[in-house]
């Protein structure tokens, strides 16, 4: 890991416990293509934010910043009052962060059931000795696991029959179903969703919408979502944030940001006047 | 042709839902007391015997290496480099190598002779030991790459470790003492065995063969183990996919290194057996066609699949140690052909690989994951599925 100058120096606004996750003025260049530029934001403890903008924004890639798959050229990230900007990805999933993928990545060889056991992963503690001689402690934890894993599929609403189905051969809408289930199986206080509606019907988006009510309120989750459905950012989001060209270009309540002429011209080209 | 399949694959699900379900561990048993009689069936010192105890210590590098491509998918092509550790273990710790010492443990040497003379099972540990900790050196190099790049980087590692070897007779470590004896050999090793009540030789092999098969027992129940662990899953889940892996909180270098150091200590344990069992250490052993080899038998098993492991190294083992050598080997000369078959070994292996990825590329006992992965039509319908909705 190259250890780079991050350019930081107060933030522009304090931790406070109401923010959960802080950016603080985070750039990623690649070569020289700056994907993400100086983008500033926060989310609200137990709030559902929104990020959206055209493609090739840089939500993707802010995503990956947040979870550490990426290191920021400058700036900071504060998750939970804990500097993140550099700590391994593993380790920011430890503290409390989990994500699900645009494109679904789930292990395609191992069941629904084993996927979400790997999500346990962080919370576990079975060690090489331990698992060969199957200590009781062992035993226990691994039951732990699995009946935790079963839970959570059921949760998501994954028909029983299908636990121990392979992951590849579920149908696309289970997937995106125990792509979210592997992602609560760590415990997060920060859910991450990348385009989770992408490739649904308008009816599983609706009933999507409704799920992260549930997740938030059952769970106390934080939610921070990469949304194009226009409706379902409309319908779920407490706060929207908007990205253009690695810019940010508004943020606010979806009705202001709806309105907001920049953010009408980043989606639909300059209107004539 | 696939009609034909259609049948078989009928027929073997007609057949396995009227087995009861104990019947894998049944065979699993039933398999293990045909090993354990295995030897009664042969002479103490039959060429059968002999083969079947380096094809059962090949099953043994077999699963280690499994471990660490079948498992973690690191395709390591450097797998001699323990397969040389565990034997120089055998060699500098159970024999008079290391003169200037005079170190004795429960060994079977007489108490009157110099060097280092430790007790088998002390040699095995240390052998498995030393491999895991070498194991995780050469891992740590090839951490920040994938695929292609890893293979080259561990078949370099390989390669220095033969030639280390040879030239270890150049290496002083004091005293006039060197760390190897290149390919001169260190010689006689210490037969396994109780001190002062019995020592393994070389007339009677049914305790040699007893042995590798008791560490080959072992291995096995560590991987199946491992296998169905939390770290089992952890290795599997970055072999599908590594960015999906750590962001579940897998850390991805630990993880790794313990895949490297546990088939690395595997391939000591079976190193240090064959040290002893051949009496003598040479660097000439230590050739990049042994990687390959190993490789070859997990490929030809199954690759991940335990019990492919097993049947890859010991199909392997026969073919290179009794058929060849010792069943087919005249046949050239019977049509005519003025060489003995044992000269073009690695032509026929080239042929049984493709034989076999041609007919059954998914191995000999494929992992149940795989299985699925190759056989099935709805798999790619899937694919096509999520390409187009994503």
């Amino acid at each position: 890991m190259t250890v780079e100058e991050t350019g930081a120096g107060t933030l522009v606004a304090e931790p406070t416990t109401e923010a959960i996750m802080l950016a603080d003025r985070v750039t990623k260049e690649f070569g020289g293509l700056v994907a993400v530029n100086a983008v500033s934001f926060a989310v609200p403890r137990h709030g559902i934010v929104s990020l959206i903008g055209p493609n090739g924004a840089g939500k993707t890639t802010l995503f990956n910043m947040l979870t550490g798959l990426y290191k920021p050229t400058r700036g900071r990230i504060v998750f939970d009052q804990t500097d993140v900007t550099r700590k391994r990805p593993d380790l920011i999933t430890g503290l409390g962060v989990a994500r699900t993928f645009q494109n679904i990545r789930l292990f395609g060889a191992m069941s629904a059931l084993e996927n979400v056991m790997i999500g346990r992963h962080a919370r576990t503690k079975a060690g090489i000795f331990g698992s060969i001689v199957r200590r009781p402690g062992v035993v226990r934890e691994e039951q732990e696991i699995r009946d935790r894993a079963h839970e959570l599929l059921r949760y998501v609403g994954l028909r029983e029959s299908l636990a121990e189905q392979q992951a590849s051969h579920l149908s696309y809408g289970d997937q995106r179903r125990v792509e979210i289930a592997r992602a609560l199986a760590s415990e997060p206080k920060l859910l991450l969703l990348d385009e989770p509606t992408a490739g649904m019907n308008p009816q599983e988006s609706a009933a999507l919408t409704s799920f992260m009510h549930k997740l938030r309120d059952e769970l106390s989750l934080t939610i921070l979502l990469i949304e194009h459905d226009m409706k379902v950012v409309m319908g779920v989001s407490e706060r929207v944030t908007v990205l253009d060209h690695g810019e940010k270009i508004a943020e606010g309540q979806p009705e202001e940001v709806r309105n907001n002429p920049r953010v009408i011209e980043a989606y639909l080209g300059k209107q004539p006047d | 042709m696939s009609e034909l399949r259609a049948q078989l694959s009928e027929w073997r699900d007609a057949l396995e839902a009227r087995l009861p379900p104990w019947w894998l561990r049944g065979l699993a048993a039933a398999l293990i007391v045909i090993g354990i009689v295995l030897p009664f069936a042969f002479t103490q010192d039959s060429g059968f015997l002999q083969a079947t105890i380096i094809a059962v210590a090949y099953a043994v590098m077999s699963l280690g290496l499994n471990v660490v491509v079948g498992f973690a998918g690191l395709l390591d092509l450097g797998y001699v480099a323990f397969y040389a550790f565990g034997a120089y273990a055998a060699g500098w710790f159970g024999s008079f190598f290391f003169f200037k010492a005079k170190i004795h443990l429960l060994s079977t040497a007489p108490a009157a002779d110099i060097g280092i003379h430790l007790n088998f099972i002390l040699v095995l540990v240390l052998a498995a030991i030393i491999c895991a900790v070498a194991g995780m050196i050469i891992g740590l190099p090839t951490l920040r790459l994938r695929g292609d790049y890893i293979a080259i980087v561990t078949l370099a590692f390989g390669e220095i470790i033969g030639v280390v070897a040879r030239n270890g007779t150049d290496i002083h470590i004091g005293g006039g003492m060197t760390l190897t004896a290149g390919s001169l050999g260190i010689s006689a090793i210490d037969p396994p065995g109780l001190p002062g009540v019995y020592k393994f030789n070389g007339l009677n092999l049914r305790p040699w063969y007893w042995l590798i098969l008791a560490i080959m027992l072992f291995v096995l129940f560590c991987t199946i183990r491992l296998r169905d662990s939390r770290l089992g899953r952890a290795w599997i889940a970055l072999r599908e996919d590594e960015v999906a892996a750590i962001s579940m909180g897998i850390p991805s270098v630990r993880t790794k290194l313990t895949a490297y150091a546990v088939g690395a200590a595997f391939g000591g344990l079976s190193g240090a057996f064959i040290g002893a069992y051949n009496t003598v250490v040479s660097s000439d052993q230590f050739v990049f066609g042994f990687s390959i080899l190993i490789l070859a038998m997990v490929i030809v098993g199954g690759l991940g699949s335990i019990w492919g492991a097993v049947a890859g190294g010991i199909a392997l083992g026969y073919v290179n140690y009794w058929l060849i050598p010792q069943v087919l080997n005249t046949l050239p000369s019977k049509v005519g052909l003025n060489f003995p078959l044992s000269e073009i070994n690695y032509g026929i292996f080239g042929f049984l690989l493709l034989v076999m990825m041609l007919l059954r590329p998914q191995g000999l006992l494929p992992e149940r994951r795989r299985r699925l992965e190759m056989t099935g039509e709805v798999a790619a319908q899937d694919a096509e599925l999520t390409e187009t909705a994503a």
